[in-house]
């Protein structure tokens, strides 16, 4: 039991961080430009991608380094020449304009590397236990990724607060017009914020890829529950982000991790009603319900406090 | 503020109006009758049901989107669950001889949507905006992941199937053959159209506009946004769900893609393709995006890159859709000056279509190369063969899209010119842009 807890543990945390290095770049984002990126997850998907690729020809550090450079020149040239444009028509046209893109991202995916999952692998130099806890090996890989997403995190927090560009960011959140006329060029801060905004998800993408599945629909899979953890958290508010994402790191994991059913608490249903779809909830497992978890919450949250655990804006 | 706005009522229609809007209704009735007849082929039957369908769906989306601005990713839960009530509904009545009959039968997909509209919209339209957006998109893969779990309702991945024809007969009809479930389509569809049109009119369906304009002054004119947003939710759901429920009928079954993401997807892009400003726009988008997603999958192998790069090049340039850009006109049409401004898109027609044909070869040789790297280089996309391997192609792509871009750029600065120059002299004569 212990030994379930403390690796649930250790893992909910590190698919927290992973989860947390995509929403800070959402919610900086957000709170910037107004604009809920619907593709950020996509940016997350050409991460693993283009890791997978450049790890191939170069291997896997060059990689770390370079897909996330690319993938934020390409977010910086969406922000440039599309989200601009569109800014014009208000934020229903940009969240329908990312929608398009992370659409066309995920189909040129499919054209470039199939559909089926690629073989993107850990690296070797870290393809052994780092530690063994309860007789369970635990892949120094993923102590790897915990440390990267830690050291981002901390470096980003020092980045927002302490540098000069941080406080420019940080002004620009709540008075772009007044940064402008203290002579900032705020495009090209919006332009650097929504390049490093996706770089960052990248590196989520570089780094998970070879520990989950390098797959076409992985940027589908994964939105939906980043968009759950913005909202849980509170839109725009970073901190908020960081909640959230650990909350639905843990609870999946944990879910994930448990077996038990109404069936094994109370017992099996009677024959009459085994057939039906009572039979169906009497029968399911924790587990098998982890996936829906985070959509439960982020409806409990909203019945019980619809701005988000953190959030302050009614928007 | 016009002059009109000030007064209590606009003024009663003449007669001449009235004839020309209710002639509008029989001539549609007319034309959906008389359809069958010009294209009697059994696969143009399945096109106009699915047609039909669409139309219904969309429509009720823009009650969402259009009317009350709310931007929903997870539409499809109701056109679903419609559907899966239905099939359901179907199995049981056959099975029981109940007398009703198949015409009725899209009423319990409606109040399905309705039900289960009214059950979740009250949390998904707390807010407006991109928060509804997100909620929407939860909300949905909580019922689409649910559905792979609740596998006796829902039939898990397989889904489940009914047959149409053990109903009770009414004239005869087994609603067998397609051009009997066509009629009923079109009916349903001509009902629906009415029936939304019809809303838009009613007093809530302004309110409905104003919470979409200004949910402020709403709340200081003394309405609840929140309330307005719920009922609008709920009507949506119940046209989403009589959707779902013709759908059903037409396939005979019921799956898991009925809830997702994809087909709430489709339903947003034939929205806001046709145009999201106008009545019409959703049901012009919805007959597009059919034929296209059924034709231009013969056409090419990576027909949904097209359908997305389509969409995204409507929300870039024709944020009003195909219905705004063509209602753009209509100040110029009236005020007689369209005829200078055709000449100038003519021009920019050439480069334009140019860049597009080189952007077609570009894309079709390099899936050539990724997706089947082995075949024989002699490939044939949009019914027009050549040689992928050529450096030729190669040449021509680069040459069209350079070019093309260049010039098209310069001619489209010349229309912008011409089109001021027109709408002006349009307002001069008093017909406002």
């Amino acid at each position: 039991m212990l030994e379930l807890i403390v690796i649930s543990t250790l893992n909910g945390i590190l698919f927290g961080m992973l989860l947390f290095l995509m929403a800070s770049g959402l919610t900086v984002i957000f709170s910037m430009l107004g604009v809920l990126n619907f593709a950020h997850a996509s940016f997350y998907m050409l991460g693993a991608f283009f890791g997978f690729q450049i790890s191939r020809w170069v291997g896997f550090w060059p990689a770390l380094l370079v897909a996330p450079i690319l993938a934020g020149a390409i977010g910086a040239a969406v922000e440039r020449y599309g989200l601009r444009r569109v800014h014009r028509n208000g934020h229903v046209a940009e969240l329908l304009f990312t929608f398009g893109l992370a659409f066309v991202i995920e189909e040129i995916v499919q054209i470039i590397w199939g559909k089926s999952p690629v073989d993107f692998r850990v690296p070797p130099s870290l393809d052994f236990p780092a530690f063994t806890i309860f007789s369970t090996n635990y892949p120094a890989y993923k102590m790897f990724m915990l440390l990267v997403s830690i050291a981002i995190f901390v470096g980003l927090l020092i980045v927002l607060k302490k540098s000069r560009i941080g406080l420019i960011v940080q002004a620009a959140l709540t008075h772009p017009q007044m940064v402008g006329h203290l002579g900032h060029n705020v495009g090209r801060i919006f332009m650097l914020v929504f390049g490093v905004g996706t770089a960052l998800a990248a590196v989520a993408g570089v780094i998970a890829g070879p520990a989950l599945v390098t797959q076409s629909n992985m940027a589908a899979l994964l939105g939906p529950i980043l968009f759950v953890v913005v909202v849980v958290g509170g839109l725009g508010s970073l901190l908020g982000a960081f909640v959230g994402s650990l909350l639905i790191g843990l609870v999946q994991t944990f879910a994930v991790s448990m077996n038990g059913s109404l069936a094994s608490a109370f017992g099996p249903l009677s024959s009459a009603y085994a057939s039906t779809w009572l039979g169906d909830i009497w029968g399911v497992t924790i587990a098998q319900i982890a996936p829906i978890m985070p959509y439960v919450l982020l409806v409990l949250i909203l019945t019980f406090r619809p701005m988000g655990l953190l959030g302050t804006r009614e928007t | 503020m016009t002059v009109t706005s000030l007064s209590a009522a606009p003024p009663l229609p003449t007669a001449a109006e009235k004839l020309k809007f209710y002639g509008l209704w029989v001539a549609t009735a007319i034309a959906l009758l008389a359809l069958p007849h010009v294209f009697g082929s059994g696969a143009s039957l399945t096109m106009f049901s699915l047609i039909g369908i669409s139309i219904i769906f969309s429509l009720s989306y823009n009650i969402l989107l259009g009317q009350t601005g709310m931007l929903s990713f997870g539409h499809a839960v109701y056109y679903g669950l419609g559907g899966f009530m239905v099939v359901h509904a179907i199995n049981i009545i056959g099975a029981n001889k109940l007398p009703i009959p198949l015409p009725l039968i899209p009423l319990i997909g409606g109040l399905t949507g309705l039900f289960f509209g009214a059950l979740l919209g009250w949390v998904s339209t707390q807010r407006s905006g991109t928060a509804f957006a997100m909620i929407s998109l939860g909300v949905a893969e909580l019922i689409a992941s649910s559905a792979l779990i609740l596998r006796s309702f829902f039939g898990g991945e397989a889904g489940i199937s009914a047959n149409r024809t053990k109903l009770l007969r009414v004239f005869g009809w087994s609603f067998g053959p397609q051009i009997q479930i066509y009629y009923l389509v079109a009916a349903w569809t001509l009902i629906a159209i009415i029936a939304m049109y019809a809303l838009t009119r009613t007093p809530l369906g302004r309110m409905c506009n104003a919470v979409r304009d200004n949910p402020e002054r709403v709340q200081f004119v003394g309405y609840n946004p929140h309330v307005v947003r719920y009922l609008a939710f709920c009507f949506s759901g119940f046209f989403a769900g009589i959707a779902g429920a013709l759908a059903a009928i037409n396939f005979e079954i019921a799956n898991s893609a009925y809830l997702g993401a994809a087909q709430s997807g489709t339903v947003l892009f034939a929205a806001y393709i046709g145009g999201i400003g106008f009545f019409i726009g959703p049901i012009v988008g919805a007959i597009l995006v059919t034929i296209l997603s059924l034709g231009l999958s013969d056409l090419t192998q990576v027909w949904q890159l097209y359908f997305g790069l389509i969409f995204i090049a409507v929300v870039l340039f024709a944020p009003g859709g195909i219905t705004g850009l063509l209602m753009m006109h209509r100040p110029l049409a009236k005020g007689g000056t369209l005829l200078t401004v055709l000449p100038s898109y003519l021009i920019a027609l050439v480069p334009t279509a140019a860049m597009i044909a080189g952007l077609i070869l570009a894309l079709e040789t390099i899936v050539h190369y990724t997706v089947n790297p082995g075949d024989d280089s002699h490939i044939k996309a949009f019914s027009v063969a050549f040689d992928a391997a050529s450096p030729y192609i190669w040449a021509t792509s680069v040459i069209l899209i350079v070019s093309g871009y260049l010039a098209a750029r310069k001619t489209w600065s010349w229309v912008a010119h011409a089109w001021d120059r027109a709408s002006s002299e349009a307002r001069e004569k008093g017909f406002a842009a």
